[in-house]
């Protein structure tokens, strides 16, 4: 069986879509493509399609990861163009390869994360920027399903960086330029996310964004050793196979 | 002018509400027309959360009609959750469409569509958050008119005082003839302003503008009289009835939401209208006569449906689907074509003396034997026949020992509670039946892992109905009988454990009750209720039923008198001037025969019975069979 590695990209106001939403949109966009998904066996038979560390409900991603199994071999940039137009737009397909040997999940060791602060004041961001790389240990709590959690939040973060840039969606509202901070965090468990750090910018300076952050994951992938730089995860898929060219990124659209 | 989206205030709300996506649009064959390519915009609304609004087929199918329509956009809106709704008022961001997000207020026209009166307090939420003045009187050009439709519609007085107007019927046609009059007004530049608009919609009899009429009133609280208060404004407004279906055959472009909705499929109406004549059943009444689509069209559609959707259901949709005259045709048909694709097909409301076992496995050839589902409505023989559902007993039993022995293992039955003329045993009768049904299955297959569901909702009288004139059973009443079934399927060792049981209390059924019946001056309690902070009362989890009492008392409505009392045959009833093609004198005719236990015929398949509405409505039963066949199509 083929099975065929998908990154695409949730954008705008469909990154309020949720992983259950994605999931059924990916099925019926497989369908109406007319790609022959494979099915699982048994009582109530399922699609292959299995989905790699989804980003949470409103944060926009530039990279995220499915895999399908398909029963005829099929053309990876046919796919992308046919799936691509078979998902609402928002939902955008911008690179397709055949899978090689190794898991997908077991590549995306860290993200890079756009985390935008619309009305934040950039100075106190920088001061608590500072004090949290400073700090050993910044520990956090979040509600999870179980109950609340305590973890750390400073170990995961690879690196954190404070620049400026325009606002991206709630522009309107606000106006004028905004902080955007820039976080490389590993993957763990339990997972880190924009945030616990957020919070934990709160617990070491009480830092504290006025509204609600616009998080966008920018990439995510295998952090290459020597150069400290997050690589793509499906090149070593196109290394392996031949099918897959090296596309395009895909348009990275802002708002 | 261009009407600014609202989306960017918006969507700073979004992350703190729950499910966000239901507000974002964004559909997969949604529309978003140019503000200025079109000189006529509905907004149209169903009036409940998005996960029940989106599959609604009313909407849908009128939505796609009037973008189709040349000069003309329509874009949806649904009831916002309280959370969304507090933070809107805190934010002052309006009720807004989901398509391009524009401000609700801006449109020529809001069309609602109401499948329950439940849902009437979430259309003054809706008005509140538009700014759009509760009251029509209290309305000025800019706004736009508030127009209902749906089943409710056909008595809409509870809401007369917020609606400028009502269609009753089917809303294809209408819903072209009411853009064209308003394209029309507006080019002339507005005459007379909107009480002209109005004046030329009310003048046809096609569209109902309650402030055209006055309500007189006896002494005793009784109607004396409903008439029109302007000369050219007719004595009754008349139901539409779309004649050919194939002409119609929307949706062609089936929305395919993202968020999580309560139908995922896409659905065909297979036939509209339904002549089977249960007494109850106010859809039934309404929709005559039954025409049917063809095969051939419903092949054709399904086939686009799919293609269109990426559904992987489909769900041939009626009032009681088995009785097309092709269905098993259709059904043999479909599960041909999408034979190993995943693809299953559902037929909801299928008659126990309709189903076939050939059916019910075309249906289950592509999925799971999972469970089949009947509705006796009635606990008794005496009880069946009061409410003209003509199922008999050995009817049911031989259609589940067929169903079980071929493998299915789960039945759900249905049944009403409070039904006219109803006695404790006939209630308790229900018992009796699913621990019948329950002993044929376990003969049928040798095998005690055999379930049955029992459902029983509350009846509530309708208008247009033969029960129109019924008393509603009290909420203790029913409340006493639920509790006596409940007892007499648990207390039985033998079969408590096989039988499911699934009702509600007795009190929501009397709100509904109030509301279906209701006059005008019901209006002051969803008034009431509203501003006490009502909203979706179709949830159990936010209906209060002492929030309505509560309501009615300090509007002085006596709640008794518009439920549980029965009224003579010569009482003026609220919905008289409305004109669904039902002859009164047979209605009134066949609640006597209800009474006595009087059965009646479908008209399909016996001579006609004269229920009026054929020769009113100049319309006729369209029925096949066609003695055409679905050809095979290359599937993807």
């Amino acid at each position: 069986m083929q099975r065929l590695r998908v990154r695409y990209a949730k954008r705008g106001r469909l990154r309020f879509t949720s992983h259950r939403d994605i999931s059924r949109a990916v099925e019926r966009a497989v369908r109406r493509a007319g790609i022959p998904v494979a099915y699982s066996a048994g009582f109530s038979p399922h699609p292959k399609i299995s989905y790699a560390g989804a980003a949470p409900t409103g944060v926009a991603s530039e990279a995220e990861y499915l895999e399908i199994g398909v029963t005829t071999p099929c053309d990876p940039a046919q796919v992308r163009q046919d799936l691509d137009e078979s998902l609402p737009s928002g939902l955008d397909v911008l690179d397709v390869v055949e899978a090689g040997p190794g898991g997908l999940a077991d590549r995306l060791e860290v993200s890079d994360w756009e985390v935008r602060l619309p009305g934040a004041d950039r100075e106190l961001a920088e001061v608590a920027v500072e004090k949290f790389l400073a700090a050993g240990t910044v520990e956090v709590e979040r509600l999870t399903k179980k109950g609340p959690r305590r973890f750390d939040a400073r170990q995961a973060v690879l690196g954190l960086t404070v620049s400026e840039g325009a606002e991206r969606t709630a522009a309107q509202v606000h106006g004028g330029p905004c902080v955007i901070l820039r976080m490389v965090v590993r993957h763990m468990t339990p997972a880190v996310r924009p945030d616990d750090v957020l919070t934990g910018l709160r617990l070491v300076a009480d830092f504290a964004p006025p509204v609600p952050p616009e998080v966008t994951r920018l990439a995510q992938g295998p952090l290459d050793a020597s150069t400290g730089a997050l690589a793509d995860p499906l090149d070593l898929d196109r290394d392996t196979t031949r099918g897959g060219e090296a596309g395009p990124a895909g348009e990275h659209v802002a708002g | 002018m261009p009407v600014e989206s609202i989306f960017h205030r918006l969507e700073a709300l979004l992350p703190k509400v729950q499910k966000p996506i239901q507000y974002v649009g964004g559909e997969l064959n949604s529309t978003v027309k140019d503000w200025d390519s079109a000189d006529v915009r509905w907004a149209l609304m169903y009036p409940d959360a998005y996960e029940v609004g989106l599959p609604n087929q009313g909407v849908a199918i009128l939505y796609e009609i009037l973008n189709e329509l040349p000069g003309t956009l329509a874009e949806r809106t649904y009831a916002v959750w309280p959370d969304l709704e507090e933070l809107m008022r805190a934010e002052g961001v309006p009720q807004f469409t989901v398509d391009a997000h524009r401000p609700v207020r801006a449109f020529d026209v809001l069309g609602v569509s109401f499948s329950t009166e439940l849902g009437y307090t979430n259309l003054l939420t809706a008005l509140d958050l538009a700014g759009i003045p509760m009251l029509a009187v209290d309305r000025g050009d800019d706004d736009p008119i508030v127009l209902a439709g749906g089943h409710a519609a056909f008595n809409p007085e509870p809401i007369a005082d917020f609606l400028d107007a009502a269609v009753l019927g089917d809303g294809e046609q209408i819903s072209i003839a009411i853009s064209e009059v308003i394209r029309e007004w507006k080019a002339e530049g507005r005459p007379g302003g909107r009480d002209e608009l109005l004046m030329r919609l009310a003048e046809s009899g096609g569209v109902y503008v309650p402030k055209f009429y006055d309500v007189e009133y006896h002494a005793d609280g009784r109607i004396k009289r409903v008439a029109p208060n302007r000369a050219d404004v007719p004595w009754r407004v008349h139901k539409h009835t779309v004649m050919d279906l194939d002409e119609w055959p929307y949706p062609k472009k089936p929305l395919v939401p993202l968020a999580e909705t309560v139908h995922e499929r896409f659905s065909v109406e297979i036939f509209r209208g339904c002549t089977r004549g249960c007494r109850f059943c106010q859809a039934g009444m309404i929709t005559r006569p039954v025409r049917e689509r063809s095969i051939t069209t419903i092949g054709a559609m399904v086939d686009n449906g799919i293609k269109e959707s990426g559904f992987n259901e489909v769900g041939l949709l009626s009032l009681s689907s088995a009785d097309h005259s092709e269905i098993g045709e259709v059904a043999k048909g479909l599960a041909d074509r999408y034979e190993g694709t995943n693809t299953s097909l559902s037929l909801p409301s299928t008659r126990v003396d309709a189903f076939n076992i050939d059916l019910a496995n075309e249906f289950s050839r592509n999925g799971r034997r999972s469970g089949l589902t009947f509705a006796p409505e009635g606990g008794s023989e005496r009880m069946r026949k009061v409410i003209n559902k003509m199922v008999t007993e050995e009817d049911l039993i031989r259609t589940v020992t067929t169903a079980y022995s071929q493998g299915w293992r789960q039945v759900k039955l249905y049944f009403m509670c409070g039904l006219p003329t109803e006695q404790d045993e006939d209630v308790l009768g229900i018992a009796d039946l699913a621990k019948k049904v329950i002993q044929a299955g376990r003969e049928a297959t040798g095998s005690r892992d055999i379930r049955c569901t029992v459902s029983i909702g509350g009846f509530v009288p309708k208008p247009h109905t033969p029960f129109q004139w019924a008393g509603q059973a009290d909420h203790e009443t029913v409340d006493r009988r639920l509790k006596a079934l409940r007892d007499a399927l648990r207390g039985d060792k033998n079969y408590g454990r096989a039988i499911g049981f699934r009702y509600h209390d007795g009190k929501p059924s009397i709100v509904e009750g109030l509301l279906s019946r209701g006059d005008r001056r019901v209006g002051a309690v969803i008034r009431n209720v509203w501003e006490d902070g009502g909203r979706f009362d179709g949830w159990s989890e936010h209906f209060s039923y002492e929030r309505w009492m509560a309501a009615a008392e300090k509007a002085g409505i006596d709640v008794d008198w518009y439920t549980t009392r029965e009224r003579e045959e010569n009482e003026v009833l609220p919905w008289d001037h409305l004109d669904a093609g039902l002859d009164r004198e047979w209605l009134w005719q066949d609640w006597q025969e209800a009474i006595s236990g009087g059965e009646v015929e479908d008209c399909r398949w016996t001579p006609c019975y004269d229920c009026g509405v054929c020769p009113t409505m100049g319309t006729e039963i369209q029925i096949g069979p066609t003695g055409r066949k679905l050809l095979p199509l290359t599937v993807v």
